[in-house]
C-alpha cells in the first residue's frame, strides 16, 4: 500500500503555509521574497500558484513508475515502498537526464553550486517512515493537502466529485497519468492552466516503458549480433585464406 | 627547435586561451555562470554538440573497420588508420566534453558501481567506456610500430578479431542508444524529431557521417600534409555515402509517412525551417551532388558533398537536442559564449592531437617517395614487421 497526497484546489486558500513548512522540513531558506516566487526551484520544492484568484499547488508527483528513477544511470532515484520517490545525492554524477526526462519538470538544479545537487520534493520519507504525515499536509489549515493511503484518497476524491459535481471538474489528475502518481489533484479549473502537462499529451503509459521496449532487447541483441559479426568476419577471412591458398597452388602447379 | 607563428597557430592559441578562461569560469563558478542552461533547459549545447555530434563524427572508425574486415573492402585499408585515430580522439574528447557538462564530474566512475541497467544513459556510458578501450587497442599498433616493438604487435594481432567484433557491436549499441535517450520524452520533443525510430535514425546517420567524415579527413590531410590522394578510395567512399544517404532519407520519409506528418512538415513554422535546413543539407543537396558522375569522380566534388552532409547531420542532432524542445519549454535557448568557446577548444584540441599523431606515428601508409621519415622507413626491423601489421587480422 502506498501513501499519497490529495490536493483539493477548491479548498486551498493560498496561505502558503505548506511552502513554509516544506522549507523548514528540508532546511531551505524562506522569506517574503521567496514566498512571492511563483515557480519551483532548487530552493522551493513546492509552490502555490495564483491565477485569477484560483490557487494551485505544484510539487513532485511521486509517480508510481518514476521516470527519473528509470533514466538515472547511477540509480540515484528510487521509489520507496511507502510511495515517496527519493534521491541519493552521493550517487549523483550530475548528468541531469532526470530533469530532461521528467514529464512534470520536477527535478531542479543548483546551477550556482560547485557541487550541485538535484532538488525536488521527496515527500518527507523520514516522517512517513515514523508514521507521521508530510510537513505540508500536517500544517495545511483547511485540509486542502491531505495525506493518506492512495486507494483511500482516490475513493475520497471520487466521493467529493460525486457530492459536488458543480464545484469540481470530473477528473482526478494523477489517477492514470503516466501510469498513476502519488499526488492526486482535484480542481474546479483545468490544471493545465497552471503548467501541469495535459493528460492526453503525457498519456497513461508509464514513460519507462518507452525506453524499456528498447532496453529489453539489449541482452538478446548482444550475443546475436556478436555471432553475426563474428560469422561475417570468419567467412570473409576464410575466403581470403582460400583465395591465397588457391593462388599458391596455381603458382606451384604452373612451376611444375 | 623553432616554431613559426603561422595564422592557424595564432588562431589555435586564441581559441585555447578563451577556452581555458571558459573552463575556469565553469569550474570556479559553476554551470550556471558558464552556461545558459536552466531548469527548463537542463541539456544544452554541450550535450547537443560535444556529446551527440561528437560521437557521431567519430563513427568513421567502426564504419571503415567494418568495411575492411567484415566486408573485405581491401581498398579502404589505407584510410583505416586515420579513421581509427579520428574515432579514438573523438571519444577521448567526448569524455573531456562530458567532464565539462556533468555537474559532478569527479563522480563519473559511479557509473561502474551504482549501475542502473534500465537507464539508456547507463548503457551509453558503459559502451562508450568499453569502446574507447577497444579503440585504444586498435590504435596501439601505431605506437608499437613506431617503437619497433614486435611482440606486442603480434599480441594485438592475435586479439584483433575480438577487437573488431566488439568494436562494431559496441558502436551499434551506443550510436543507436544516443537516439533512444530521447524515447522517454514523447511529450517534450517536437513530433518532427520524436519518433519511435530514433535509435535507427541515430545509427543510420552515424554510418553516413562515418563515411563522410573519412572523405573529409582524407582530403583535409592530403591538403595539409601534401600527400597524394588515392582517388579510387574516395570514389568508393563517395559511392557508399550516396547509398547511406538514400537509406537515411528513405527511413526518415517512411517515418513521416507512417506517422502522418507529411502535411505538417511542409507547412512553414519555426521548427519547419530548421527541419528544412536539416533535410536540405543532409539529404537533398548531397544526394543531388553525388548523383552526378562528374561530382562522384572528382575529389573536390566528393569533399564538398561530404562537408555539406556533415553539416546536415550536425543540424539534425542539434534539432533533436535543442530546437525540438523550444516550443515545449516556451522560450529559446542560446548557448553562452563560454559554451561555444569550450566546445571550440575541444575541437581545436582534436585537430591539434590529430596533427601530432600524424607527425610522430605511422598513421598514413608510407609513400613511395618517403619525405619526412627516412629513419623509420629505413629501419629493417620495421620493414619486416609492417607486412604483419598491414595484414593484421586477415
Amino acid at each position: 500500500m502506498s501513501k499519497a497526497l490529495l490536493y483539493d484546489s477548491t479548498i486551498c486558500i493560498g496561505c502558503k503555509q505548506c511552502e513554509q513548512a516544506c522549507a523548514t522540513q528540508n532546511k531551505l531558506p524562506y522569506n517574503d521574497s521567496i514566498a512571492a516566487e511563483e515557480q519551483q526551484s532548487a530552493h522551493k520544492f513546492t509552490a502555490v500558484l495564483t491565477r485569477n484568484d484560483k490557487f494551485m499547488r505544484r510539487l513532485c508527483m511521486h509517480c508510481e513508475h518514476p521516470t527519473c528513477a528509470s533514466v538515472c544511470p547511477v540509480g540515484a532515484f528510487h521509489k520507496t515502498a511507502e510511495g515517496p520517490v527519493v534521491y541519493d545525492v552521493w550517487k549523483c554524477i550530475g548528468c541531469r537526464y532526470c530533469m530532461a526526462a521528467c514529464p512534470f519538470n520536477q527535478p531542479k538544479y543548483e546551477w550556482g553550486s560547485l557541487n550541485p545537487r538535484v532538488r525536488k520534493c521527496i515527500m518527507c520519507p523520514d516522517r512517513i517512515a515514523a508514521g507521521k504525515q508530510t510537513a505540508c499536509a500536517e500544517i495545511c489549515p483547511t485540509g486542502a493537502t491531505k495525506f493518506g493511503e492512495r486507494d483511500d484518497l482516490i475513493k475520497e476524491a471520487q466521493e467529493r466529485i460525486r457530492q459536488n459535481p458543480s464545484t469540481y471538474l470530473n477528473r482526478i489528475y494523477g489517477l492514470h497519468e503516466v501510469g498513476g502518481t502519488c499526488v492526486l489533484i482535484l480542481s474546479g479549473t483545468q490544471v493545465e492552466d497552471f503548467g501541469y502537462p495535459a493528460s492526453p499529451k503525457i498519456g497513461d503509459t508509464p514513460l519507462p516503458e518507452y525506453t524499456g521496449r528498447v532496453m529489453d532487447r539489449v541482452p538478446d541483441f548482444i550475443p546475436v549480433w556478436s555471432l553475426v559479426l563474428g560469422g561475417i568476419y570468419w567467412i570473409s577471412h576464410r575466403r581470403n585464406e582460400v583465395a591465397a591458398a588457391e593462388a599458391e597452388e596455381k603458382k606451384n602447379g604452373g612451376a611444375r | 627547435m623553432k616554431v613559426k607563428l603561422t595564422f592557424w597557430r595564432a588562431v589555435f592559441l586564441v581559441i585555447m586561451a578563451l577556452g581555458l578562461y571558459s573552463a575556469y569560469v565553469r569550474y570556479a563558478h559553476g554551470l550556471g555562470a558558464a552556461t545558459n542552461m536552466t531548469d527548463q533547459f537542463p541539456w544544452g549545447f554541450w550535450i547537443g554538440f560535444d556529446c551527440l555530434c561528437g560521437v557521431m563524427l567519430a563513427a568513421g572508425g567502426f564504419c571503415i573497420v567494418g568495411a575492411v574486415y567484415l566486408f573485405n573492402v581491401q581498398s579502404l585499408h589505407s584510410v583505416m588508420r586515420p579513421a581509427i585515430l579520428t574515432a579514438f580522439l573523438g571519444y577521448l574528447l567526448f569524455i573531456v566534453g562530458l567532464l565539462f557538462d556533468l555537474g559532478r564530474p569527479w563522480f563519473i566512475w559511479h557509473q561502474l558501481i551504482y549501475m542502473n541497467p534500465h537507464s539508456v544513459m547507463f548503457e551509453v556510458g558503459m559502451c562508450v567506456m568499453t569502446y574507447t578501450t577497444v579503440l585504444f587497442f586498435e590504435f596501439l599498433p601505431n605506437v608499437f610500430e613506431r617503437l619497433n616493438w614486435k611482440k606486442p604487435i603480434k599480441w594485438i594481432h592475435n586479439i584483433y578479431p575480438v577487437l573488431i567484433v566488439a568494436g562494431i557491436l559496441l558502436s551499434t549499441l551506443h550510436q543507436s542508444s544516443l537516439g533512444s535517450l530521447y524515447l522517454i520524452m514523447p511529450s517534450k520533443l517536437h513530433p518532427f524529431w520524436y519518433s519511435p525510430a530514433l535509435p535507427f535514425f541515430f545509427f543510420g546517420s552515424a554510418v553516413a557521417v562515418g563515411l563522410a567524415m573519412t572523405i573529409f579527413e582524407s582530403t583535409q590531410s592530403a591538403k595539409a600534409y601534401g600527400r597524394h590522394l588515392e582517388l579510387s578510395v574516395l570514389v568508393r567512399l563517395g559511392g557508399a555515402l550516396l547509398v547511406a544517404l538514400w537509406v537515411n532519407a528513405l527511413l526518415r520519409f517512411e517515418d513521416y509517412l507512417r506517422r502522418g506528418m507529411l502535411r505538417q512538415i511542409v507547412k512553414p513554422s519555426y521548427e519547419a525551417y530548421f527541419l528544412w535546413l536539416e533535410l536540405a543539407l543532409s539529404f537533398v543537396i548531397p544526394i543531388t551532388l553525388l548523383s552526378f558522375k562528374r561530382v562522384r569522380l572528382s575529389p573536390k566534388g566528393l569533399y564538398l558533398a561530404s562537408i555539406i552532409s556533415l553539416f546536415g547531420f550536425i543540424t539534425n542532432r542539434l534539432n533533436v537536442s535543442l530546437i525540438g524542445f523550444e516550443t515545449y519549454v516556451g522560450h529559446h535557448y542560446m548557448p553562452k559564449w563560454t559554451e561555444f568557446s569550450v566546445t571550440l577548444m575541444i575541437v581545436a584540441l582534436g585537430f591539434f592531437l590529430f596533427a601530432v599523431a600524424v607527425k610522430y606515428l605511422p598513421i598514413f601508409p608510407r609513400e613511395p617517395e618517403a619525405e619526412e621519415e627516412p629513419v623509420t622507413a629505413s629501419s629493417p626491423v620495421l620493414q619486416a614487421v609492417s607486412p604483419v601489421l598491414e595484414n593484421a587480422g586477415d
